[in-house]
């Protein structure tokens, strides 16, 4: 036999054992190695991007700290030229960004309800507490009664508060909460009518989801709040609030319909006889096996219309209800504390709230979808 | 079709004096135009296990699946253990209870777990108790030997254990008969035979079966009839020893050929 052998068989005799990678491949040097400076063409666009997120971010840092404005009685402080965010003027006004033009004295109640709410909201989103399905009752039944109880007013006491006082955050919340929670049910229901094998309920879900995708939200809005009020008989007064909570909802319910129609069409044709051979109807095979499924594919695209609305509830601004960005709308044109930088100020200030509550969908919804994952696929 | 043409079909006997199980009497079945299913005519006793075999697409699936409804028959008639399909839903249900079907790719409830995919038929279409259904379901897992995998979810499990999975759930409901559509044809080599071995035991228990396969041996070792299916139509019937050792028909024959090599 030669030095080199080239005989065609071969008998392992040892078993070869898995070995460590190299360093400079794993790690905290060998992420930054290949993620930032793979070459010289890498390492420049990291040092640009570095620059212009420092720039970025030391420009919102000097307006909103270096040289802002935080004590004074009025806008005076903050028209000295080289001022940046007036923080007095929100000091002053930011009862009115979360209440509106919400009774002062009666601003508890607004308070108690925000509290009852995310009160009930964290349990029911965080897995590991117990009793979900008191929770969710409480959630879905008892907090709808028990905000309109408190917010209205008229009963037990309490002073009546039109809606047309309400306003802020308030508002903003309300709309979210309530199109959230009424559109996907409603998108749920239009995505299996728009699927279903009898042709009437075929065509109205079709024609449902078409008419109001097709029609621009500002647009629905006006017609809830102008004339809807033709339509109506002359002693019918449906609440204009309680119109543009039906916009919204219907208005999120037709893309919602069709986000879940096409989590609906990724679900296999087994998985349906799969259902049927068991015995299970059609109510039960669609709430206990397609439904799950699909939803959880399209969490991404449920979210996404959730913080669509959540940010579209602005525009009720054009239907004169004041919702938080209205508010600073509104206020920043106080002559009181009119000054360059109040507008600025205020819609930082709207900027970061939504954020907030947007990004925290966001996030949970990510979190959400890493929780369900259940080995889907192999 | 109309009840008169279903009379003038129908048999002098009925079906559940007879101890059928499953009768198929002149069924008709169109895709559109496409005519998949051809004047099918097949009985089968109580307890027996009938094999059907025959080239991709001759209407295998088809046939069976119309036993349980999943498919709609045009003519004919087909009563399962006494009960005739028809469009009255009551009477699918309660077909649907009486059999049980496991599929080529073992349709399982992803997002469910091994031991809730075996109970939820139970609960929701029975209305058994949870506990009971539990119990009932850890039985079954445990005849087919994967009581540990229970709390797992489907896709941490191999394709054998899952179409094992996928037996159990059915059994769970207590059906009267079983129709395999190719059970192992989706698994690796070396996981066929544990399915094959759990299809065994159900069959020297005495369950009714139907089972779409191309597994000869398990044809020869349990089936008491063999049928050849081509072209939407039963080319040839008989039992294992005599269907392999000496098919009739010429399309039987090259089919055996081409499969036995
Ligand atoms: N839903 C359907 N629509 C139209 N044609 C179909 C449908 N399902 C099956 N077929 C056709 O019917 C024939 C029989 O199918 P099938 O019963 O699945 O055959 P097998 O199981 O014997 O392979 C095939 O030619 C197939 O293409
Ligand atoms: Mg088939």
């Amino acid at each position: 036999m030669s030095a080199i052998d080239t005989s065609s068989v071969f008998v392992r005799a040892e078993m070869a054992e898995a070995r460590a990678a190299p360093i400079s491949t794993t790690g905290l040097v060998g992420w930054v190695r290949t993620r930032l400076f793979g070459s010289v063409f890498d390492g420049l666009l990291t040092l640009l991007g570095m620059a212009i997120a420092a720039s970025v971010i030391w420009s919102i840092f000097d307006f909103a700290v270096v040289r802002a404005v935080w004590t004074g009685e009025d806008g005076g402080v903050c028209r000295t030229p080289t001022a940046g965010a007036c923080w007095p003027y929100v000091t002053a006004y930011w009862k009115q960004f979360l209440f509106g033009r919400y009774p002062a004295e009666e601003r508890w109640r607004a308070i108690l309800v925000f509290a009852v709410f995310f009160g009930l909201l964290a349990p029911l989103a965080l897995p590991k507490i117990p009793f979900k399905r008191l929770n969710a009752l409480l959630f879905f039944v008892g907090m709808p009664i028990f905000a309109y109880v408190m917010l209205c007013g008229g009963w037990f006491g309490l002073e009546p508060v039109e809606t047309t006082m309400w306003g802020g955050l308030l508002v903003t919340l309300v709309v979210a909460v309530t199109g959230i929670v009424c559109s996907l049910p409603l998108g749920i229901l239009l995505a299996l009518g728009r699927r279903s094998k009898m042709p009437i309920v075929r065509t109205l879900s079709v024609v449902f989801i078409e008419f109001w995708r097709g029609v621009p939200m500002i647009t629905v809005l006006f017609m809830a709040a102008n004339m809807l009020p033709l339509f109506m008989p002359d002693n019918v007064d449906v609440d204009k609030l309680l119109r543009a909570l039906i916009g919204v909802t219907i208005f999120t319910a037709a893309y919602l319909a069709e986000t879940v129609r096409g989590g609906l069409q990724a679900i296999p044709k087994g998985q349906y006889e799969g259902a049927m051979a068991l015995g299970l109807g059609y109510w039960q095979t669609m709430g206990l096996i397609i439904m799950p499924q699909a939803l959880k594919l399209v969490i991404p695209g449920i979210v996404n219309s959730f913080i669509s609305l959540f940010k579209d509830t602005t525009l009720v601004l054009i239907v004169s209800i004041f919702d938080l960005l209205g508010m600073i709308q509104s206020s920043r044109s106080d002559p009181v504390w009119a000054a360059p930088s109040t507008g600025t100020t205020g819609y930082l200030v709207a900027a970061a709230t939504f954020w907030i509550f947007c990004f925290g969908m966001s996030r949970y919804s990510m979190w959400l979808e890493r929780r369900l994952a259940t080995g889907h696929k192999r | 079709m109309t009840p008169a043409d279903a009379t003038t079909l129908a048999p002098t006997t009925s079906a559940a004096d007879a101890g059928l199980a499953v009768e198929m009497l002149g069924v008709n079945k169109w895709y559109g135009d496409f005519h998949v299913l051809k004047d099918v005519d097949l009985r089968v006793k109580k307890g027996e296990k009938i094999v059907i075999c025959g080239p991709s697409g001759s209407g295998k699936s088809t046939m069976i699946r119309c036993i349980n409804r999943l498919e709609e028959h045009q003519a004919g008639r087909i009563v399962v253990d006494g009960i005739e399909l028809t469009e009255d839903l009551k009477r699918i249900d309660e077909v649907r209870r009486d059999v049980g079907m496991v599929f080529q790719h073992f349709n399982l409830f992803p997002h469910l777990t091994i031991l809730e995919n075996c109970t939820l038929a139970p609960i929701w279409v029975k209305k058994m108790p949870k506990k009971d259904a539990e119990e009932v379901a850890m039985q079954f897992l445990k005849r087919v030997r994967i009581p540990e995998q229970a709390r797992k979810y489907p896709g941490q499990l191999s394709g054998g254990q899952q179409q094992r999975v996928a037996i159990a759930r059915s059994l769970c409901m207590n059906p009267k008969i079983m129709l395999f559509d190719e059970p192992t044809s989706a698994l690796d080599p070396e996981m066929v035979k544990e399915v094959l071995d759990t299809m065994v035991e159900l069959a020297n228990e005495g369950m009714t079966m139907l089972c779409v396969t191309h597994e000869m041996g398990f044809a020869r070792q349990v089936a008491d009839r063999v049928i050849f299916m081509d072209a939407g139509q039963i080319i040839e019937m008989n039992e294992p020893n005599a269907f392999f050792a000496d098919p009739k028909h010429e399309r039987t024959k090259l089919f055996l050929s081409q499969i036995l090599h």
